[in-house]
């Protein structure tokens, strides 16, 4: 698939709690085949400490209106500048990039996701849907002002939520959810490694084919710099090509 | 019409745009973005007698206008590059360096001789900022002498063009410079990273596996344009400089420094298409300067 560097316009964006924000970019041209899994790497303009550009997930994208999703989290300085993006503003980014999670078909698959790594679970659980597969997505978040956006989920299968605190949903890490008592098929996760790690954990345990994202820090995001390497069976590969999605197997977990 | 052709001695690029090693792969990722026969020339990654792993992850930092890297050298090899890599890429209509790197002499002098023997290879860069295992470590290109032997070496087996990178972390380049002309470079090009160090204050821990590692990007530019400037007025044989260019006006500041041919590094991560943007911001500063040929600005800095 052809990598495209491109300038999108902010077409909106909606500020989901104070951290986190969903905008919408727009391209003037179609936009290429775009896999679930996949993202995007983005210049941060204006940005002093920010030189590099900042590796995002791809949220969701739409086809008829050109239009790519991207589900933020502020946490240094180059996302906190994506924040202050307002309507019109231009964004250049370098994309598709990245490998894709697999899409089984007539399966029962679980989608796991823990804060912002929730990011590229809604693509997936669309692809995995069309592809006529049952979908049950469990969102792990600190307290209920963290579960946001979780009603764009319900139009593709199931959607929980666990909360540390308990104050929506059942109480604990999404790998404690009483549906996982269920049989799946397939799990996907994306979040911060310990939670994937206890995804692999329970995946291994069932017996059922796991993938994971992974987020090395990077620096081109199409495998010229050998920067964002994982330590796999293979030996060091490049996240951004190999990967961001690896199936347990592959890695040393 | 100006005339972007430069020569390296008997080296001729058709414009003075070539990629720095180990920030444009084997070229093949760049060609979504990227005609790559509009380069003077591409420095494929650095290649070592034997596959080497590299190091650990953490491996990159970014920092103020620039990054630290501490790759490692990751490669599979030379033989793996002539057998697998060489094929695929030798169709390009541009020049192919390959980088040499080795941690003895006799593995730069084996890498080196099995290069000669590909004819689309026209020149190597030596990478003499690898450290020197049977000397301690320390790196080949920081004294005169280890620098010399080699050059020395390479040159006994090596036919065709013969570039030298140099470190920067050096008391005095040109000395340095000097001493690998003597030996029988055919050019010098310079900057190699700065060494350098990043910590995160709140876990207290360095934020590269291997502590420190080499720093490119904008904020080395200063010193990297220094350094050509006083290469070029201490040898004869030509400089490709770089260090830090981001853009033509990087580039055109390099060659009035003194360099015949310049080198983008760094600056392909963040657009992979700030090479051929380079090329074209070349032609449009020499016809708003009424110059026709590119080497009619090498080392034309006026001083006075």
């Amino acid at each position: 698939m052809k990598k495209l560097v491109q300038d999108f316009k902010v077409l909106h964006k909606k500020e989901l709690n104070d951290g986190t924000f969903v905008i919408d970019v727009k391209a003037s041209t179609p936009l290429p085949d775009i896999k679930p899994g996949q993202f995007v790497n983005v210049l941060v303009e204006n940005a002093n400490n920010t030189f590099l550009r900042r590796p995002l997930s791809i949220h969701f994208v739409d086809y008829e209106e050109n239009i790519i999703k991207l589900y933020i989290k502020k946490i240094g300085e180059g996302t906190t500048k994506l924040g202050d993006l307002t309507i019109g503003d231009k964004l250049n980014i370098v994309f598709p990039l990245g490998n894709q999670y697999s899409i089984p078909k007539n399966s029962k698959t679980l989608l796991i996701g823990g804060g912002c790594g929730v990011a590229p679970l809604l693509y997936l659980a669309k692809y995995l849907k069309d592809a006529g597969n049952e979908v049950t997505t469990i969102l792990g978040v600190r307290s209920a002002y963290d579960a946001v956006e979780l009603d764009p989920y319900k139009e593709y299968g199931r959607i929980f939520v666990t909360t540390e605190d308990g104050s929506v949903g059942e109480k604990g890490y999404p790998t404690q959810h009483s549906i996982l008592n269920e049989k799946f098929d397939y799990a996907f996760t994306c979040g911060p490694e310990p939670m994937m790690k206890a995804v692999a954990a329970y995946s291994r345990s069932k017996n059922i084919t796991c993938e994971v994202s992974l987020e090395n820090t990077m620096a081109c995001g199409f495998g010229a710099c050998l920067c964002c390497v994982t330590d796999t069976k293979r030996g060091n590969i490049c996240t951004c090509t190999e990967g961001p999605v690896f199936n347990i197997n592959e890695l040393k977990w | 019409m100006v005339n972007l052709e430069v020569k390296l001695k008997d080296l001729i690029l058709k414009n003075p745009v070539m990629t720095a090693s180990g920030t444009f792969g084997y070229g093949e990722e760049f060609e979504d973005f990227i005609d790559i026969s509009q380069l003077g020339g591409i420095l494929v990654k650095g290649t070592t007698r034997h596959h080497r792993e590299g190091n650990p992850y953490p491996r990159m930092a970014e920092t103020p206008s620039g990054m630290l890297n501490a790759v490692g050298l990751q490669n599979k090899g030379v033989e793996y590059f002539c057998d697998k890599i060489y094929p695929r890429i030798n169709h390009y209509d541009t020049n192919i360096l390959v980088n040499v790197s080795g941690s003895v002499i006799e593995d730069y002098v084996e890498t080196a001789a099995i290069i000669n023997n590909l004819d689309k290879i026209p020149a190597i860069e030596l990478n003499i900022s690898c450290p020197n295992v049977k000397e301690g470590g320390m790196a080949f290109g920081t004294s005169c002498s280890s620098a010399a032997s080699v050059v020395r070496a390479v040159r006994k087996v090596y036919k065709k063009h013969l570039m030298v990178k140099l470190s920067p972390n050096v008391t005095d380049i040109t000395e340095i410079a000097k001493a690998v002309e003597a030996e029988g470079a055919d050019s010098v090009s310079l900057i190699n990273t700065l060494l350098g160090m990043a910590i995160d204050a709140e876990t207290r821990k360095p934020l590269l596996s291997t502590v420190t590692g080499g720093l490119s990007g904008p904020c080395v530019k200063p010193v990297a344009l220094r350094m050509v400037w006083q290469v070029f007025n201490a040898v004869n044989i030509p400089i490709v400089g770089l260090g830090g260019i981001m853009n033509a006006k990087d580039a055109i500041e390099f060659i009035l420094a003194g360099a015949s041919a310049i080198q983008i590094g760094t600056a392909n991560f963040i657009d992979p298409q700030v090479t051929v943007k380079v090329v074209e911001g070349i032609k449009e500063y020499m016809i708003r300067h009424q110059v026709e040929n590119v080497t009619d600005l090498i080392g034309a800095i006026k001083t006075q």
